[in-house]
């Protein structure tokens, strides 16, 4: 008896299992010409897939547009992004419309194969049908790629894809975006930009042990390829609170006076949103900004009392970190304190929040690699210091930063924060722009 | 006062640990190869090798160099014996008013010790941040093959004590 009710909950689990975990296979269809879909749709779709960042987890560095194969590294191993050219064979060709809109939506491929959640369907669930068919207008009229997709790097039982369906039941949140009436359309376009396609949070938002991003501290700071992802909500560690109009300045230049420059990742944010139309930035921050929302009491409010409190003598903090002193003295005043504004200048350091930031990675960085120039455009650039200091250097030079320009306590870890640093930049630097150069590992991919 | 190495020989330097590399090149030890630019780095003007690396001498404070073989362009050869990136420069007529040039040949020989045989993305991406407003570019990059080549054959040998 006890037998065969075990036996009918087992059956009974796995038919449950089986129906959380099945999708149907969508039919395969002759893949379309590029002059089926409407210009109109696909200049709009170009434009939401540049607001999706589509491009930078899509294609690697010095490959071909959209054709996959990054590895994006996760605690949980090494997955790649697939081939999503109209190739008929190893890219999405053979998708019809409603197949492009599931994987979207739910994560579940043309086969019906639920996809890692490194794609952020639990962002993307949010778009619009409409904005899902000009993107799919777009994908489908790029350049076909034959780019057979790689082998994903899991440990079983992560590389069983039903295992998804699970991850799904506890953290996809399926619907598109609905709109708070209370609210100006403009916040509405933005809280849908950023919920959704732009997917801010994916970065932004710390994750939890299974790899979803913490719902309840959302925006609080994550990590992305070795740099930190500021918080961006109340607890932003920016010296100097962030309003609509920096963010809008930002996320359009590349750079904002009061703020400093985008970098590592953020910076192929950047250079992506430049094809977005401005009323779109202009929505991204206005609702960011309500995101961010009234600086708290007591925090430094405008640049003028920030640069007057670094102007204080530094003696304690040169008396401190001589060595980090005589560097900056050297190296970074000449353009950090000229008192020239970006681009040309650059930032005082006592607005950066690299500086006053939790963690010292960012600043690390940068030292080590500098700030390129963009071609075409008036934009910031700061030579690379990793060939004149020595790991020894850095890390005197970041503590005298710190104590020196902010308020915060002393970073911890800051010697190993550079090792690892320079460890993950040595083959970037030495990497030469060829597409045989294709960096083996997501963390040198990005162009700071 | 420190010592400091220049083109393998030792110099006693009484400077501050901050001055700036290129002023004790060109006001100390009269090595006038490497140029002010800009002071900011952002020229590259002013680039030596320090320990067989390209470093912007303008931005290098001397409390960096402590133990380090600095190399300026002085050291890769002389006006009678040119070593090879300089004999390639000259065959090539690479220099127009010649001011960015010697900051262009201090990366370039950094990028052959480290690469022998770069490609021309290799040292378009190598020289970006080095200024040239006379428009010497692609003769540049020829000459930059030609040291290449220069340095992989026999009669290469002047330049071989260059080299740190």
């Amino acid at each position: 008896m006890v037998g065969s009710v075990v036996a009918a909950l087992v059956v009974a689990g796995a038919v449950v299992a089986f129906a959380i975990a099945w999708r149907p296979a969508i039919a395969a269809i002759e893949p379309p010409s590029p002059q089926a879909f409407d210009a109109a749709l696909v200049k709009r779709g170009r434009e939401l897939a540049a607001a999706g960042n589509c491009s930078t987890c899509h294609t690697v560095r010095g490959g071909k547009d959209f054709a996959g194969g990054l590895p994006v590294p996760t605690p949980f191993g090494t997955i790649y992004s697939s081939n999503i050219t109209p190739d008929a064979e190893t890219g999405i060709g053979r998708w019809p419309e409603a197949a492009f809109r599931r994987a979207m939506r739910e994560g579940v491929d043309r086969d019906g194969r639920h996809l890692y959640p490194t794609f952020p369907y639990d962002h993307f669930t949010n778009v619009s049908d409409e904005d899902d068919r000009a993107i799919y207008a777009f994908v489908m009229t790029r350049q076909p790629v034959h780019s057979p997709g790689r082998a994903n790097q899991l440990a079983f039982p992560l590389d069983q894809r039903f295992v998804i369906a699970g991850w799904k039941l506890l953290f996809l949140h399926g619907g598109t975006y609905k709109p708070d009436s209370t609210k100006s359309a403009e916040w509405n376009r933005g809280a849908y930009l950023v919920e959704g396609l732009a997917h801010c949070g994916a970065c932004h938002t710390p994750r939890n042990a299974l790899g979803a991003e913490r719902v309840s501290a959302a925006f609080a700071g994550g990590d992305v390829d070795n740099w930190h992802a500021y918080a961006i909500n109340a607890q932003s560690p920016a010296p100097v609170p962030w309003t609509a109009e920096a963010l809008y300045a930002y996320l359009r230049n590349g750079w904002q006076a009061d703020h400093g420059v985008a970098r590592g990742p953020m910076a192929e944010v950047v250079s992506n949103l430049s094809s977005v139309p401005d009323s779109d930035i202009r929505a991204i921050a206005s609702y960011m900004a309500d995101v961010f929302g009234a600086p708290a009491p007591g925090r430094k409010q405008g640049v003028e009392d920030v640069l007057a409190k670094a102007k204080s003598p530094p003696a304690a903090a040169a008396k401190l970190e001589p060595v980090g002193a005589a560097i900056y003295a050297a190296s970074c005043a000449p353009c950090h304190e000229t008192g020239r504004p970006l681009p040309y200048g650059g930032v005082n350091l006592a607005l950066s929040t690299a500086i006053s930031g939790p963690d010292p990675r960012n600043a690390a960085n940068i030292v080590l690699s500098g700030v390129r120039p963009v071609e075409g455009e008036r934009s910031p650039i700061m030579p690379s210091f990793a060939a004149s200091m020595n790991d020894a250097q850095i890390t005197a030079l970041l503590n005298y930063l710190r104590t020196r320009f902010s308020d915060q306590p002393a970073w911890t870890g800051v010697e190993q924060t550079v090792a690892d640093a320079r460890r993950t930049q040595t083959v970037f630097l030495q990497t030469s722009p060829g597409p045989n150069n294709a960096p083996a590992e997501a963390s040198q991919r990005d162009k700071p | 006062m420190m010592t400091l190495k220049v083109n393998g020989r030792d110099h006693q330097v009484d400077a501050e640990p901050d001055t700036p590399l290129l002023y004790v090149l060109r006001d100390e030890l009269e090595l006038n190869a490497a140029k002010f630019g800009c002071g900011l780095g952002q020229c590259g003007a002013c680039t030596v090798m320090v320990d067989g690396k390209a470093v912007l001498s303008c931005v290098t404070p001397l409390l960096l160099l402590e133990g380090k073989q600095v190399t300026t362009l002085e050291g890769l050869g002389s006006i009678e014996a040119p070593g090879p990136i300089q004999r390639a420069f000259m065959e090539e007529q690479a220099a127009q008013c010649g001011y960015c040039i010697a900051g262009m040949m201090m990366r370039a020989q950094a990028l052959l010790q480290r690469n022998p045989k770069p490609s021309d993305d290799d040292i378009r991406a190598e020289l970006e941040p080095h200024l040239c407003r006379c428009g010497t570019h692609m003769r540049i990059l020829r000459a930059v093959h030609r040291a290449a080549h220069l340095m992989q054959t026999a009669d290469a040998s002047t330049g071989r004590r260059s080299a740190q």
